[in-house]
């Protein structure tokens, strides 16, 4: 349980929000500038709020009315650097008991084997900082976090300075963080697909108010505005299950219920549940199921709302046969030329759709 | 002393004992300002006070002065009839006019500034989210300052006590000025130097101990180099 209510004034910004969760992955979202990453540092003390409180499990860190500000070192949260910021003059296995020597024994509960196992750092250990690359840095950075046992892992962008494939290794392993070790995870990102992929919930920032907070299925289209990378990087995650593979063809079909996906894969075994990512600029909209044309995965659906300005593209969120939610971008002219909207019935045309590759 | 005796160097006793007594002066000089330099230096980098540019000021002050001043000064606070002298030999016994403690002291506030100014550049050079990460992980103000901000500036604070070191071997003006120049209790090398020029056929001394000073002076550098090159290889 994750409650917080904070203000500060400074100048050239304001924060004022409040959220209280009981999320697993809680994920702090806005574009930069909107104050994820003060929240975080106002969570873990390294900073004090003007007004405000933060509590955590129960335990009031901060409540400026009973003039409680607990030091960074006494609150036993877990803060996980975007560039990792490991001690340079440490080794890596200095680096990541340096916590557990400040941890009183008694709250040691997370044990070191499973943390170096599960993020294979092993080889690493006497190696020094400069010598890692970003990706084991992170690891070795989520290990320090997580050795000292904390209360609460807060990430401040940790991916953020990754390539893809090391941001994907990243990823997965902040899930089996999340499984394995039973802590939960407060992640400041600006990027949907982590989110996407991560958090069970996601409190959306802008100009330091919480402007949405929800499921991020659900939330994150209505504040599509404020993707970084633009509105073009919005995903659609949709819950299908393996069917047929044709194997002439290289494709396989999912069972969705507002339609059949295609996906370019072999999935296997039959039945298997699975995760499809779906980009809002990959669907088209039609008004009647049409079989002339190239697109072979035809979903059904409602729309429910437009979000639009005064820029050529409208982004279209449908609920789907099934209650799941598709975005979809399309300009505001084909909008006004097909007279679409809210309540109207549609297909949606998803050209391609990418596999979440997590377990489920 | 024995080695008096053998004049490898056909140094005089009183060569040697200008040695000896600048290298205690020096050393007792740099170990005792060292402490007070890095926590000075730690707060002028890291601390935004009131009075933090009179500090600032007040530390380079024995830089820019010229060292007779300094010296004068320090013998009208210092002397016996001084009000900080009359109170600390009152109190602890602690006498600094004409004596080797004055040298220091002379020494010590001479080097001050120059010892300040590398370590508080490494400190400034700290990432300072590196003492937050710390305290985040639990260690307190105190073990955080022991276990990650000194070790990471620990080339800065070697090269500030090499040079404070360096610079209070060589201290002649603030020196003689308030503790004067008597041998065996505050002639160090630079006074003895001075000395041995006003002396009839003292030349060829003077540029043996002169030669001596270079050396010490190099030596600490090389020490210095070794010691960095070492903090160094640890990050």
């Amino acid at each position: 349980m994750i409650d917080v209510d904070l203000r500060l004034s400074r100048p050239g910004f304001d924060l004022s929000a409040a959220f209280a969760t009981q999320a697993r992955v809680l994920a702090l979202f806005g574009p930069s500038g909107a104050g994820k990453s003060t929240i975080a540092h106002l969570i873990a003390g390294l900073s004090r709020p003007d007004q405000g409180r933060v509590a955590i499990d129960g335990a009031t860190l901060t409540d400026t009315a009973r003039g409680i500000c607990l030091p960074p070192e006494k609150r036993r949260i877990g803060f996980v650097f975007q560039d990792a910021l490991l001690f340079p003059h440490l080794s890596v296995r200095r680096n990541i008991l340096f916590g557990r020597f400040f941890t009183p024994s008694a709250e040691r509960r997370i044990p070191i084997a499973p943390v170096i196992e599960t993020l294979g750092i092993g080889p690493l250990l006497e190696r020094r900082p400069a010598t890692l690359s970003g990706g084991e840095k992170q690891r070795v950075g989520l290990a320090r976090a997580l050795l000292a046992s904390p209360r609460l892992l807060l990430m401040d962008e940790p991916m953020a300075s990754l390539d893809h494939a090391r941001r994907h290794e990243i990823m997965g392993l902040i899930e089996i963080l999340r499984d394995e070790f039973a802590i939960p995870i407060v992640l400041v990102s600006h990027s949907a697909d982590e989110i996407m992929r991560l958090a069970d919930e996601v409190v959306v920032l802008d100009h330091g108010r919480v402007v949405a907070q929800g499921a991020p299925a659900r939330t994150l289209p209505g504040a599509s505005r404020l993707i970084e990378g633009g509105r073009f990087a919005l995903t659609s995650v949709l819950a299908a299950r393996a069917g047929a593979h044709d194997a002439r063809y290289g494709v396989t079909w999912l069972a969705h219920p507002a339609g059949e996906i295609v996906v370019a894969a072999k999935v296997a075994p039959v039945d298997r549940p699975i995760r499809v990512l779906v980009k809002a600029t990959d669907v088209a909209l039609a008004r009647t199921r049409s079989y002339d044309i190239s697109v072979r995965t035809i979903l059904r659906g409602a729309i429910v709302a437009i979000d639009s300005d005064q820029g050529p593209l409208a982004f279209v969120t449908l609920e789907l046969a099934g209650g799941e939610r598709l975005t979809a971008a399309v300009t505001r002219l084909a909008l006004d030329e097909l007279g679409l909207s809210v309540g109207a019935e549609i297909f949606a045309l998803v050209k391609t759709v990418a596999l979440d590759e997590r377990s489920m | 002393m024995e080695i008096g005796e053998q004049r490898v160097l056909s140094l005089s006793p009183q060569d040697i004992t200008a040695i000896g007594l600048s290298l205690e002066v020096a050393g007792v000089a740099t170990l005792a300002t060292l402490p007070v330099a890095v926590f000075v230096a730690y707060a002028l980098a890291r601390w935004r006070f009131p009075g933090h540019a009179a500090v600032n000021a007040l530390a380079h002050l024995p830089l820019v002065m010229p060292p007779v001043v300094t010296g004068f000064a320090l013998l009208l606070l210092f002397g016996r009839h001084g009000p900080l002298g009359a109170f600390l030999a009152e109190n602890f016994g602690l006498v600094f006019a004409f004596r080797w403690t004055g040298a220091a002291l002379a020494a010590a506030v001479m080097s001050f500034p120059l010892m300040i100014r590398p370590i508080r550049l490494a400190f400034e050079t700290i990432d300072e989210r590196l003492p937050q990460a710390s305290r985040s992980l639990g260690a307190n103000s105190m073990w955080t300052f022991l276990l990650v901000t000194l070790p990471l500036a620990l080339p800065g604070v070697i090269v500030g006590a090499i040079l404070g070191f360096a610079k209070a071997l060589g201290e002649f003006g603030a020196t003689i000025t308030f503790v004067s120049n008597i041998p065996g209790e505050t002639q160090t090398i630079p006074s003895a130097i001075y000395s041995l020029m006003q002396t009839p056929n003292g030349d060829a001394s003077a540029l043996r101990l002169a030669a001596i000073s270079a050396g010490i002076a190099i030596l600490a550098l090389l020490v210095s180099e070794a010691l960095q090159g070492r903090a160094g290889a640890r990050r």
